[in-house]
């Protein structure tokens, strides 16, 4: 199985929940990483600026139609809606969902529609219930889904939500994230050798 | 091949979205199948939107409606006119404020409103005005300027009923108070309520500030060029078209602006990739202000 994009979806508690993930990642992360993390309707590149900070990984914040790039972290900007596409993800300023907007459902379930099984989902920590839904729809369409465990984030209440929206999550502690994200990239290349072979 | 058709015969109806049999390349047809129907029955193009938002507005309505699939919505959609009104509601979108975006709005001051005093008259096209939260906000900023007497604004949009209320004027009350801040926050001079009276049940905005606004409906998928311009407004209307329509509207664009005009988009667009990237600079980033240069 190749995966081709890792989607993550946070709220309160985020920012040092990110880094430490995105720290945890080598420069060469294969798969494209989206980010939602909710935020004031104003925030600007402080975000940004603060998560370049703690990874290797290049960290840009979301333009219309931006390519989806390997060793790359796409940070959802303040105020709009990510959807992914085949490639590349598009912005929009339709409503907020659950009175979120970026909302983590509308992105994962984008994800999932297109990427389907190559989709890993990751819930972190938060308190409310966003991202439940959409890594339902991408556990229902064959794709990966992770969970911070409850009892290592910040606040618990979003990670919960999403286990219990998805019984079959792997649920892990918030250290053990970023290997096991290298771990299913690894796989993933031993895979398209093994086709290549 | 016969097996396969026998196959798909046999299934019978689609499988649920969130099975993984589900065929996301048959869906495509159907959403293509559904846009160039509504096209050739009803007129309106959607064909080159975005596709993941119009994907995922096609399924709002669908489930809204007890449907199972993009087919049985385009039967319904086919068929009954009362649905495309709904479907034309649900896919367009009118996301607007005043001063929307302050910060964009003191740039303009700082920036553009200096090489617009060079001319003696000046055409701005607000295309994708919606409501006109953003047309008034402009007519606003001209005036405190001492622009406005000179200026133009052609605002424009494809959906008759939103332009009705532009012309009207009448905004929400309840949104007074973020439309105040946003005016403060954007350099406005004056006291923000001077501009309007509390009447109808809304904020009726003062009349004359659209004496120099033409409210008309354009439509930047099919429609052409109507003029020259000096500046264009079209923030935040870009995204929802796939990226060969975006090229081809900054065509339309590039043709419409005079050398040295601006091009005003919304603070998350680009023009990377654009034919016409190379012949616009972009003045004061991070705000996505382009001059023509050439």
């Amino acid at each position: 199985m190749a995966f081709s994009v890792v989607v993550i979806g946070t709220s309160w508690g985020g920012l040092a929940a990110l880094s430490k993930l995105l720290g945890g990642l080598p420069a060469d992360f294969p798969i494209p990483i989206v980010v939602v993390q909710h935020r004031g309707k104003e925030s600007e590149h402080l975000l940004r600026e603060l998560l370049q900070d703690t990874t290797k990984l290049t960290v840009c914040e979301i333009e219309d139609k931006d390519p989806l790039k390997a060793c790359t972290v796409h940070l959802a900007p303040s105020n709009y809606h990510v959807l992914i596409e085949q490639g590349f993800v598009s912005l929009t300023t339709e409503d907020p969902v659950r009175f979120s907007r970026p909302s983590i459902d509308v992105m994962f379930t984008s994800a999932g529609d297109v990427y389907r099984s190559e989709t890993i989902g990751v819930v972190m920590t938060g308190a409310n219930e966003d991202g439940a839904r959409g890594l339902r729809h991408i556990a229902q369409l064959g794709g990966r889904a992770l969970v911070q465990d409850p009892k290592t984030a910040e606040i618990p209440i979003m990670p919960a939500a999403a286990i219990k929206a998805v019984p079959k999550a792997e649920v892990l502690p918030l250290a053990s994230i970023a290997p096991r994200l290298v771990e299913l990239s690894q796989q993933a290349s031993q895979f398209a050798r093994l086709k290549t072979v | 091949m016969a097996v396969q058709i026998a196959e798909t015969l046999v299934a019978g109806d689609a499988p649920d979205r969130t099975s993984p049999n589900y065929k996301p390349d048959l869906e495509r047809i159907e959403i293509e199948l559904l846009l160039e129907g509504v096209f050739r029955q009803y007129g309106f193009d959607f064909r080159a939107y975005a596709y993941a938002s119009i994907r995922r507005r096609l399924w709002k309505r669908i489930e809204e409606e007890g449907l199972k699939s993009v087919s049985s919505l385009q039967e319904r959609v086919l068929h009954d006119p009362q649905m495309m009104e709904k479907l034309l509601l649900d896919l367009s979108i009118n996301v607007t404020a005043m001063f929307r975006d302050p910060g964009f709005y003191m740039t303009f001051r700082q920036h553009v409103v200096p090489l617009l005093r060079t001319y003696p008259f000046i055409r701005i096209w607000h295309a994708g005005c919606s409501t006109g939260e953003e047309v008034y906000s402009l007519a606003m900023l001209l005036r405190e300027e001492g622009l406005y007497d000179r200026a133009r604004i052609y605002a424009t949009d494809i959906n008759e009923v939103v332009l009705q209320r532009a012309k009207a004027g009448i905004f929400p009350l309840e949104r007074m108070q973020e439309y105040t801040d946003n005016y403060i926050r954007a350099g406005g001079k004056k006291s923000f309520s001077e501009y309007y009276t509390a009447k109808y049940g809304g904020a009726l905005f003062d009349q004359s500030l659209t004496k120099n606004v033409v409210f008309s409906q354009h439509n930047l998928v099919t429609d052409r060029s109507f003029s020259e311009f000096n500046v264009i407004l079209c923030r935040n209307v870009l995204i929802y078209f796939d990226k060969t329509l975006q090229s081809k509207v900054h065509g339309l664009f590039y043709d419409s602006l005079i050398t040295f005009g601006v091009l005003v988009l919304g603070s998350k667009e680009t023009l990377r990739f654009m034919q016409h990237e190379e012949s616009y600079q972009q003045i004061a980033p991070p705000e996505k202000i382009f001059r023509k240069v050439r």
